[in-house]
């Protein structure tokens, strides 16, 4: 294995054999000898990439692409069936907070056991106790059985032994929509703190957010099939693309309108919806618009539905960001959780969505555009940087938002 | 039981910053012997933390403790000297050490082997979601079967205080290898049924039926020389008694802590009788050794078979 490499996954296939009622007890399988039949499932199949040291790495992919089967195996819960992965230097996993933990003892024992199981010697989580204890908030209560904890507290002595133990890589499954906000944010820059001491930190998501947010590049997974490694931007749009094709996989008989028999099914109706061009305030394609700051917004989508679709959502991402730092979400909103849902006519046809006001003070935006089902039960169509357009502002106030004030004076 | 107990072994570290060498750590369905037996090591420490938690655990919310650990032993020793001592009259004199010194190692080994079959199973919480060699749970049995020994042991000495009856103190080292034996071979049992026990989970029951049968072919209630040897030694059988690795750990214990092979027994008359066999120390101390190699050899045989089965535990279970 190189140097500089902090995880080497080589040539790695994980195969499940599903049973169909296997026993577990000798007599059911006397009985059932010879007739359990079973399926084998190939979850992950020839995976091979290596994460340098120092790098954050993302995974990425939709449920069952084989990507928290590849976590486990790369923290050695699971094995993998061929192939093997290479860690150098002590891995820390949280793939479930708080797992590990014995529900009778207090959050000290916990702490000690946990940290054990991480692979401490006692003398190094003495050094590291009252770390955790200070970052879990949890000075009052450490003494107390872990069972009388509130699930949030469990979770915060857990992402704190994981964090605070400093292991040279941290894998990480989607677990940091745990806590509050606050605590969410504190786990975020503890990761970001990671990085900065150049530790490894491989990360799973389905919150294509939190990839861009915190990842150097990311693996997007399809099938147990790495489909591509990229930085994170490319690799979401390669991800978005994947959904689209598993939709295309899941619904190819599904016609969304069964009572117009008329309805021409010569394309896919799971792409029934395709987005051809999204204009800001009337932007032509290849310049890039101006908009000045409390000027209102006005997006227009074009699209083209070969078919007529009922209870149609748009969706839109407002990022800050001119592709030199990391992209900062401004605002997403997926107007069927606002109970906005619209039925759409077959043809050429153009929504426009408004916005009275723009607060937002100079910089670069770019704009993500999509259409879906209700829910995002199925994604039509996505747009990743649909537009890019620069804010200017003309005021003299400091900071990322324009609000405005007025001050009177109440004098008696 | 303090968790915060000194304990040898810590690396030493600047204070503040914690320092680790480099380890690097292969996940592939193929991990050697030797590469499991050094990963076990490497985790030692989460050893101690597995046996004092479970202990901790077992007997958190109970008023007595670790005092319930020797009510049961000695309940079972109490029946025993009832029965065979004052009911059936066996005449062995100072019977209750006689039964306490061959029980001491024989619960050691049967709660280690029953605890580390069912480990696995037990805590499939663990095994599903935090990685470390799945061998330290059925260790950590086997150890908190022994910290139970420890205070068994202790009971042990209180009764040859207060009867006023000595061991063979020239022999006491002999415990040791005896020890060990039981220990390697207990081990060695408890990880391969422990594996096997994810699959088929009648072997924990199965395993309960065996360990009773187990105790009555184990010369603890009766003496071997009196009993088994006349009518098996004619056909040459005797090494098939001695098959069984608990007989020579037994007589050992039996031999040192009772002390006295050839006794007068306090039936009318006080006829002589051998009760434990006379060998010299050699005999015990050869007899052991070869219990300890047998058992090193299984050792490696179930960690072949658990690392086989491993592959498997986080789905299975």
């Amino acid at each position: 294995m190189a140097d500089g490499v902090a995880v080497s996954v080589e040539d790695v296939s994980k195969r499940f054999r599903l049973y169909q009622d296997r026993g577990t007890s000798l007599k059911e399988r006397l009985v059932k000898r010879g007739k359990t039949r079973y399926e084998d499932l190939w979850a992950l199949k020839h995976i091979s990439f290596e994460v340098g040291e120092g790098e954050t790495v993302g995974i990425i992919g939709h449920n069952g692409s084989g990507k928290s089967t590849l976590l486990k195996s790369i923290c050695g819960v699971l094995q993998p069936s061929e192939g093997q992965i290479v860690v150098n230097g002590t891995i820390a996993g949280l793939l479930e907070l708080g797992a590990g933990f014995q529900h009778e003892l207090s959050g000290r024992d916990n702490i000690y056991l946990n940290g054990s199981m991480l692979g401490l010697s006692k003398k190094e989580i003495d050094d590291i106790f009252d770390d955790i204890v200070e970052f879990a908030e949890l000075e009052k209560f450490i003494d107390n059985q872990v069972k009388f904890y509130s699930s949030g507290m469990y979770v915060r002595l857990g992402f704190a032994v994981a964090v605070n133990v400093n292991p040279d890589v941290l894998v990480i499954d989607e677990v940091l929509a745990v806590g509050d906000e606050r605590f969410q944010r504190k786990c975020i820059n503890r990761i970001r703190e990671f990085q900065d001491q150049g530790r490894t930190i491989i990360f799973v998501s389905h919150a294509a957010a939190q990839v861009r947010a915190i990842c150097d590049r990311a693996v997007v997974l399809d099938q147990g099939k790495i489909i591509t490694v990229a930085n994170p931007g490319e690799a979401i749009r390669v991800f978005r693309d994947s959904l689209l094709a598993v939709e295309d996989r899941v619904n190819p008989q599904q016609v969304p309108n069964q009572d117009d028999q008329a309805l021409p099914s010569s394309t896919n109706p799971a792409r029934s919806v395709r987005i051809d061009q999204v204009r800001v305030n009337g932007s032509i394609p290849g310049v890039q618009p101006v908009i000045t700051t409390g000027e209102p917004i006005k997006i227009d989508i074009d699209y083209h539905a070969t078919s007529a679709v009922e209870n149609a959502a748009f969706t839109f991402e407002i990022y800050a960001g001119d592709g030199s730092t990391e992209p900062v979400l401004v605002v997403r909103c997926a107007s069927d959780e606002e109970g906005l849902v619209f039925d759409l006519n077959e043809g050429y046809n153009t929504a426009l969505i408004t916005l009275p006001t723009w607060p937002m003070t100079d910089g670069s935006y770019f704009l993500n555009v999509g259409v879906a089902t209700r829910n995002e039960g199925m994604m039509f169509d996505w747009k990743e940087k649909a537009v890019m357009f620069e804010t200017v502002y003309s005021g003299r106030n400091e900071g990322m938002l324009s609000l405005p004030y007025e001050i009177v004076l109440r004098e008696q | 039981m303090s968790i915060d107990a000194d304990k040898p072994g810590g690396t030493p570290s600047s204070p503040g910053v914690v320092e680790r060498k480099k380890v690097s750590r292969v996940v592939s369905a193929k991990t050697s012997v030797p590469q499991r037996i050094v990963a076990i090591w490497a985790s030692r420490e989460l050893l101690g933390h597995l046996v004092r938690s479970s202990i901790k655990v077992k007997y958190k919310n109970s008023a007595l403790g670790l005092i319930w650990s020797m009510v049961s032993p000695a309940m079972t020793l109490i029946i025993f000297w009832l029965v065979f001592g004052v009911v059936l009259h066996n005449a062995i004199p100072n019977f209750v050490i006689y039964l306490f010194s061959g029980l001491l190692f024989f619960n050691f080994f049967q709660t280690g082997v029953q605890m580390a079959t069912g480990t696995i199973v037990d805590n499939a919480g663990l095994v599903k979601k935090v990685s470390f060699p799945r061998e330290i749970l059925c260790l950590a049995a086997v150890g908190t079967s022994g910290v139970f020994l420890f205070f068994q042991a202790i009971v042990m000495v209180i009764f040859l205080v207060v009867l006023q009856y000595a061991p063979d103190w020239g022999l006491l080292w002999l415990l040791i290898p005896a020890f060990l034996a039981t220990a390697i071979f207990s081990s060695a049992l408890g990880i391969a049924l422990a594996a096997v026990n994810v699959y088929l989970r009648d072997t924990k029951h199965l395993i309960e039926v065996v360990l009773t049968a187990w105790f009555w072919g184990t010369p603890i209630v009766y003496s071997f020389v009196n009993t088994i040897y006349p009518h098996i030694s004619h056909h040459g059988l005797t090494w098939i008694y001695m098959l069984n690795p608990m007989s020579p750990v037994v007589l050992t214990t039996q031999r040192v802590i009772y002390a006295h092979p050839i006794v007068h027994l306090t039936s009318p008359g006080a006829p002589l009788m051998e009760l434990l066999p006379s060998w010299g120390w050699g005999t015990y101390l050869w007899m052991d050794m070869i219990v300890i190699s047998v058992s090193s050899i299984l050792l490696w045989i179930s960690l072949v078979i658990f690392g086989r089965l491993e592959g498997n535990f986080a789905e299975t279970l």
